[in-house]
């Protein structure tokens, strides 16, 4: 009987040609994409057609959530630091090194003054899931800077209004000098009221000039926001 | 995984020279090489967003003075309403007639045949030189630099001999931030060099009051006035 020889194949693919792809592929994803920042809240920012990027570097980005929750997120931590030292001052607060040390890790955060040492004293991942835990309630007070003008009496009785979202932009300001920029991002369906609110209170500390975070527009995105 | 195979040909008593291929198994760098790129793919954006530059005026201006500026005739207040509603008019009530008048409120909206279609009408002429402009500048006969010198030029010009529209746009409380966007979108769009948010005034919340009959565009103080 004639013996069929099967004809051994060897299963060895070359996987250099492959190789060579994904580097390529590999290669071009770290050179043109920029790591996506973490928020504490997700934000739509609404469309338009404007063609200027965003800058890269010492500018302070007003992050509005839809219930009109107010966030800050500075790229230099250095000054993000100083800020906060200087904010805390303001209410008698001072932080620990450690404390400061922390600020490094968060790209973004927004809790009343009085309570960021408890914030920042948080673990990493604990100040994930405190802030979560906290946003589901859109009317906690635990999140968001508060931009309330409340009245307040000093020792001498002097009464005089208070808003802690001006005295973070105006230290951030006075720190950063006048080339710090201020860009606003918020989400699409947060109330313009809010928005108001926000505006006026820089406009009252003299900071008429922001830059407003957008998406770029194109064909399909129009079609699926009308 | 390196892979060294050996092979052995002839067998004379000649002490030759073995012939080596030398292959290395790439699967485990392509294995890994994945692994990175979807990391890539995931966790960073190739599109950075797009800002607008926008300026308000100075809080302690006296508006009055800034209004009084503006041509009549050339003057387009966009209001923006309730459910992405936009509603507009050109130039300013004279009367309580037109006051009263629900016509001379008009309803429009963003899409191309919205108010687009009304700015472009009214900055045909900018509109063009810009355009032409904007070829220039793909074709490489202009700087980035040169073109919006240019553009600024023209838009100050027309503004000058009134042949510009002056838009006032007016958000109410009703209207969301997108809305506000949209419209500073519009600006963008129609090449319109003069627009500002402004704030809303008592006269048009009333207008907006008697076309659409919904209180909520008038404050508490005008809402005494609305007899029940």
């Amino acid at each position: 009987m004639a013996k069929v020889h099967v004809k051994k194949h060897s299963t060895f693919i070359d996987m250099t040609a492959m190789s060579d792809v994904t580097v390529l592929l590999l290669t071009f994803f770290m050179l043109t994409s920029t790591f996506v920042e973490k928020e504490p809240v997700t934000v739509t920012t609404p469309y338009s057609v404007s063609e200027i990027k965003v800058p890269d570097v010492h500018k302070l980005t007003i992050l509005v959530d839809t219930h009109g929750k107010i966030f800050f997120a500075m790229d230099d931590k250095e000054l993000l630091k100083k800020t906060a030292v200087e904010v805390a001052g303001d209410y008698g607060i001072s932080f620990t090194p450690q404390e400061l040390e922390s600020f490094n890790k968060i790209a973004s955060f927004g809790v009343p003054i009085q309570g960021l040492k408890n914030f920042l004293n948080l673990k990493g991942s604990d100040q994930d899931k405190f802030m979560t835990e906290a946003l589901k309630d859109t009317a906690n007070m635990r999140v968001g800077i508060p931009n309330s003008d409340t009245e307040v009496r000093d020792v001498r009785g002097v009464v005089s209004s208070d808003n802690e979202f001006k005295r973070w932009v105006s230290h951030a300001k006075e720190l950063g000098g006048d080339n710090l920029i201020l860009a606003i991002k918020a989400d699409q369906t947060t109330k313009y009221d809010v928005i108001k609110k926000v505006i006026d209170d820089m406009r009252k500390m003299r900071e008429n000039r922001y830059l407003l975070v957008t998406n770029l527009r194109t064909a399909s995105t129009t079609a699926s926001s009308e | 995984m390196a892979e060294v195979q050996q092979k052995e040909q002839g067998g004379g008593g000649k002490a030759r020279q073995k012939k080596q291929t030398l292959r290395v198994d790439f699967t485990p760098m392509v294995d890994m090489n994945m692994l990175l790129i979807t990391f890539f793919m995931f966790c960073t954006t190739l599109l950075k967003p797009q800002v607008m530059n926008i300026t308000m005026p100075a809080i302690d201006q006296t508006n009055e003075e800034n209004k009084n500026k503006i041509a009549e005739s050339m003057a387009v207040t966009i209001l923006l309403g309730a459910n992405d509603r936009v509603y507009y008019y050109e130039g300013k009530p004279q009367n309580d007639e037109q006051y009263k008048d629900p016509n001379f409120l008009q309803v429009s909206d963003f899409t191309e045949n919205g108010i687009r279609k009304i700015l472009m009408r009214k900055n045909a002429g900018v509109f063009k030189q810009i355009q032409e402009l904007k070829l220039k500048k793909t074709n490489g006969e202009l700087t980035e630099e040169a073109y919006s010198q240019l553009t600024k030029d023209i838009q100050e010009k027309a503004n000058k001999d009134l042949k510009a529209p002056n838009v006032q746009i007016k958000p109410t409380d009703l209207s969301t931030y997108k809305n506000m966007v949209d419209a500073l979108d519009e600006m963008l769009v129609c090449n319109i060099g003069f627009y500002q948010i402004a704030e809303l005034a008592d006269g048009d919340r009333h207008l907006l009051y008697t076309k659409t009959g919904n209180i909520d565009y008038l404050t508490d103080e005008l809402k005494k006035d609305i007899p029940q």
